[in-house]
């Protein structure tokens, strides 16, 4: 039964790439939770590699079976990780004024992060019976609107603002790939800048005063436009060659306890310099350009479209959280994949990695 | 759909790809060019400011909320001390620094060095308070070698002071230093380790209104961690003032006629629920609690048998014992039991069963109606009432009157008290109802709890025929910089009607004319609270701790002073349009009418004495 060609058409560059984004992953996180922190927490490195471990399980299931399954389990595994959220809303565990994480025995779990993949399967699977050339007319896009308006809102009642948003791009990337009619888009447009102003009115003073600071942290000196500045100084100072592992200083200071998840960018490039940022920046792009290409070589809709949009959430990912780091871009919660602690978050990333490995394994597989 | 399905084919999604690829590429090079920017053109200028960290966060108190009284007399303060404090990362070597201050201000070493360690958990850039309040002499020596002190600072906060020390001490309450579980609690936003938060009464309740908010300042500091130059600033929120519906002379003249017993005191203007004072005594001094206190103060004060830290107002439960008489005649003429011309005669006892319940007037009170049974508070007469209402119907009175339920006045811990009914004894204790119980109900005795100042909303509503005020402590609220943030007088949901009595006009016009008997005819029990020029109507209560068995000839006067009874009055003034309503209520006092009336006639006195 056993067909050769899974073997042959396996994806070695992706699991290596996939291999070396965690190596260096980890060996980010143990300087984050060490370097010069008063009190250190090697542990985090070690439920790391747990996690690690469980995310590669998650991806060899990932990559085992026919990935077109998932094209008619689409609606199952997306009602699953509805019900989780809401699930969180009514269960969730508090922690710092928000409901993100299910308890569920020794484990918690994010389902947020989870419930992006359950999107891309779905949108995947609508998109890939209804694209065609002309473009898809605002009848059509009702129904994925639905699909994402309803994730997007759970998530954004938690409140988790990074995780939500990502829902809304993700789905807007990979509307726009399938192509919208001219028209439509037209109008799309037309409304969206025209409701702004109407948006802007009825938002409360508080409310107002809360986008600006998103969008401009400068507004907000002692909360997240002191930790943009303390980010932008760890970064620059790391200069051409960078401090040295262990070496970073900026860790000591009190934007706690984001830069082992959030800002964990800073880490690295305060320790390994420009060139150390260039080799993960190009690692990251190598994994897209990767994705791309099996999306590329895929010879049928669903798959292409999926794994167009798997990689499409990685890009973003990258390019929020490092723009964020960076300063170019307003502080919100999005992990760095593999690099940023967090269990959901690699385990979201290595069940991504192998559905591209899936794809790409059975692009010679007719149905 | 199907023809347009064949066309959207590999081919042409794979031209839409080289558009992604493009566009991701392009971020890539906007991502690259961004890193080129901060760590190889802007590279020095950041390597710079990275070492020694100098960009700081530095916090500004907020200073807390005053309270004044409801004349805008002041009442709590605030009052800058200094904190000195240390930056470990700074004062390097530690030792040498800690030397030095052992030198200039001649704190012993070992336990700076207890602070410091205890702290080990804690950023090496977070200030580490070394001592509190060091005083302006330190502060001065400090200052003037503070280059010989790297690392060492001195941090400007300022500090609750109460003005008037122990006066309305349960009702202002205190602060405390937040704890972990506070913290953690998400209750307290804006809020760090060290901060000091309201932990009781007022300064709790009102918290939020109180506390302000935070300011900070970004700066840049030198090597040994002096500011250099300050980049941001916002600046600290101060908390709203708070305006007491207190009466600052009336609450000191309740404490001074409190002085050396236990009880509490409450008064309210029964036209508004207004708590004009509130006293309970023991009292204890708040500016104890903020300066910190040993360990043996604070077992002394918890271990005290007068339960100084109590609010004997709102948490301290008695039988109300003859106030209660109240309850009884508005639920007998209510639910058509008596009314104003039956009459009982009182023998000095009365034969329930094989028991004889007595009468405190062991001689008798002979023939007697409802206003002269009020007067003088004969218990034989309410026997008779009680027995043929029964527990239940009195227990729905008493509710309805507000007792057996908090009174929701916004202070801690408030107390609910106990209305008894047969069920409730059947399912606390297993055993049913016994009916020579609800003899005892019926004159306040028995399982009956209530708190004072449910007592004191049950006299203010008979005095203002008949509407129940939720007590209210707060008159108004205003910002720092004197807008009305909340005002008791402007809107009707400010004034919280509770309810109204169940008892029609002219069963109260008959309660207040007992009432008024109390105080003013010879006979009454509350005769020693007559006042010449001011009416006052009341009702004494005493507490029996030894129950009065038949055959215990022994007196009040000559028991062991913890089994004593309690003294309890309520009273208003004046009778015909109240302005004032007390309770007093003396622990171990004996008589309400020796002990606890003549404390509610000062009061009324001194009260109206100004505006008669």
């Amino acid at each position: 039964m056993f067909d050769r060609r899974l073997l042959e058409h396996f994806d070695w560059a992706l699991l290596g790439v996939t291999f070396l984004l965690g190596c260096f992953g980890l060996i980010i996180l143990y300087s984050a939770v060490t370097a010069g922190v008063p009190t250190p927490q090697k542990v985090l490195c070690i439920k790391q590699v747990v996690w690690y471990c469980v995310g590669l399980c998650a991806m060899v299931i990932s990559f085992l079976f026919n990935y077109r399954m998932l094209d008619r389990w689409a609606h199952v595994i997306y009602a699953i990780c509805i019900f989780l959220l809401i699930a969180v809303f009514f269960f969730g565990n508090y922690v710092g004024g928000a409901r993100r994480w299910l308890i569920l025995g020794p484990v918690s779990i994010q389902p947020s992060e989870i419930v992006k993949i359950a999107v891309i399967i779905i949108l995947a699977r609508y998109y890939s019976k209804l694209a065609n050339v002309r473009g898809l007319v605002l009848r059509e896009l009702i129904h994925p609107f639905i699909l994402t308006i309803i994730p997007f809102v759970l998530i954004l009642r938690q409140p988790d603002l990074g995780t939500a948003l990502m829902v809304v791009l993700i789905a807007g990337s990979m509307t726009i790939f399938v192509k919208i009619e001219k028209r439509s888009l037209a109008y799309i447009i037309a409304f969206c800048t025209g409701s702004i102003p109407l948006v802007l009115y009825c938002l409360k003073g508080y409310q107002k005063q809360r986008i600006l600071t998103f969008l401009n942290p400068d507004r907000d000196p002692l909360g997240a436009g002191y930790h943009i500045i303390q980010s932008k100084i760890a970064v620059g100072s790391g200069m051409i060659s960078g401090k040295g592992f262990l070496k970073g200083t900026q860790n000591a200071l009190s934007f706690l306890p984001e830069q082992h998840t959030d800002f964990i960018f800073s880490v690295l490039s305060e320790e390994w310099g420009f060139l150390g940022s260039l080799i993960i920046l190009m690692l990251f792009l190598m994994l897209i350009i990767i994705g791309l290409n099996i999306a590329y070589k895929c010879r049928e809709p669903f798959g292409t479209i999926l794994s167009m949009g798997i990689t499409v959430m990685i890009s973003w990912q990258v390019f929020i959280n490092i723009g964020m780091v960076i300063g170019l871009m307003p502080v919100v919660g999005v992990p760095l994949p593999f690099i940023s602690y967090g269990g959901s978050s690699i385990l979201t990333i290595m069940i991504c990695i192998g559905i591209l490995m899936n794809i790409s394994m059975r692009r010679f597989i007719a149905e | 759909m199907g023809k347009y399905l064949k066309t959207a084919d590999s081919g042409w999604y794979r031209q839409r790809l080289t558009g992604v690829v493009l566009c991701i590429v392009a971020v890539f090079v906007v991502l690259i060019a961004r890193l080129f920017y901060l760590q190889i053109i802007e590279g020095e200028e950041f390597r710079r400011l990275s070492e020694n960290n100098c960009i700081r966060l530095q916090s500004i108190e907020p200073s807390r909320g005053l309270i004044y009284d409801r004349n805008g007399i002041l009442i709590v303060d605030n009052c800058p001390f200094f904190d000195l404090t240390v930056i470990l990362k700074d004062a390097r070597p530690i030792e040498h620094t800690i030397e030095k201050l052992f030198q200039y201000i001649n704190i012993p070493a070992s336990d700076l060095m207890r602070k410091i360690k205890r702290n080990k958990g804690i950023s090496f850039y977070t200030p580490v308070v070394l001592k509190r309040d060091i005083g302006r002499d330190a502060l001065a020596v400090i200052e003037a070698h503070k280059f010989d002190l790297s690392g060492v600072g001195v941090k400007v906060r300022p500090r609750r002071h109460y003005i008037n020390r122990r006066s309305a001490a349960h009702l202002i309450g205190y602060l405390g230093e937040i704890n972990s579980n506070e913290l953690k609690s998400g209750k307290y936003s804006g809020c760090r380790a060290g901060d000091f938060i309201g932990k009781f009464g007022v300064e709790r309740a009102y918290e939020d209104f109180l506390r302000g908010k935070h300011g900070g300042r970004q700066v840049e500091v030198n090597a040994t961690g002096q500011v250099v130059r300050i980049l941001e600033t916002v600046e600290a929120q101060a908390g709203h003032n708070i305006f007491l519906t207190i009466d600052q002379p009336l609450q000191q003249k309740a404490e001074e006629l409190l002085e050396g017993v236990a009880g509490a005191v409450a008064v309210m203007d029964p036209t508004t629920g207004d708590i004009l004072a509130m006293a309970s005594s023991p009292s204890f001094d708040q500016n104890a609690f903020v300066k910190g206190m040993s360990h043996e103060e604070w077992n002394s004060l918890i271990s005290n048998p007068f339960r100084p830290m109590e609010n004997k107002a709102v948490q301290g439960e008695y039988p109300p014992a003859s106030t209660y008489k109240i309850i009884t005649v508005i639920a007998g003429i209510e639910e058509g039991v008596i009314d104003e011309n039956t009459t009982f005669y009182c023998p000095g006892h009365y034969k329930y069963g094989d028991r004889k319940f007595r009468c405190w007037k062991r001689t008798g009170h002979g023939s007697v109606n409802v206003i002269r049974a009020l007067a003088e508070s004969c218990d034989v007469f309410f026997y008779q009432v009680g027995q043929k209402l029964g527990v239940d119907r009195l227990a729905w009175y008493a509710k309805a009157c507000g007792l057996g339920s908090p009174t929701g006045i916004n202070l801690d811990n408030e107390a609910s008290g106990l209305i008894p009914t047969a069920a409730w004894k059947n399912r606390y204790t297993g055993v049913a109802w016994q009916k020579g119980e609800t003899l005892s109900i019926a004159i306040g005795q028995g399982y009956n709890l209530v708190t004072p100042i449910q007592m004191l909303v049950l006299i203010s509503a008979v005095a203002n025929n008949g509407e129940i005020y939720t007590p209210s402590i707060i008159k108004k609220i205003e910002t720092a910089e004197g807008k009305l943030v909340y005002d008791v007088n402007n809107s009707r949901e400010n004034r919280k009607l509770a309810g109204r009595l169940p008892a029609s006009r002219q069963t109260l016009e008959l309660v207040k004319k007992g009432l008024w008997e109390v105080v003013n005819k010879r006979h009454g029990t509350a005769n020693i609270a007559h006042v010449d020029g001011i009416d006052i109507s009341g009702k004494t209560g005493t507490v029996q701790l030894v129950s009065r068995k038949t055959n215990d000839n022994t007196y009040e006067e000559d028991r062991a002073p913890h089994l004593k009874a309690h003294a309890w009055f309520v009273a208003y003034a004046p009778s015909d349009e109240p302005k004032i309503a007390v309770v007093v209520i003396v622990e171990h006092g004996e008589h309400g009418s020796s002990a606890a009336a003549p404390i509610a006639r000062e009061l009324i006195k001194t009260y109206l004495g100004g505006t008669l």
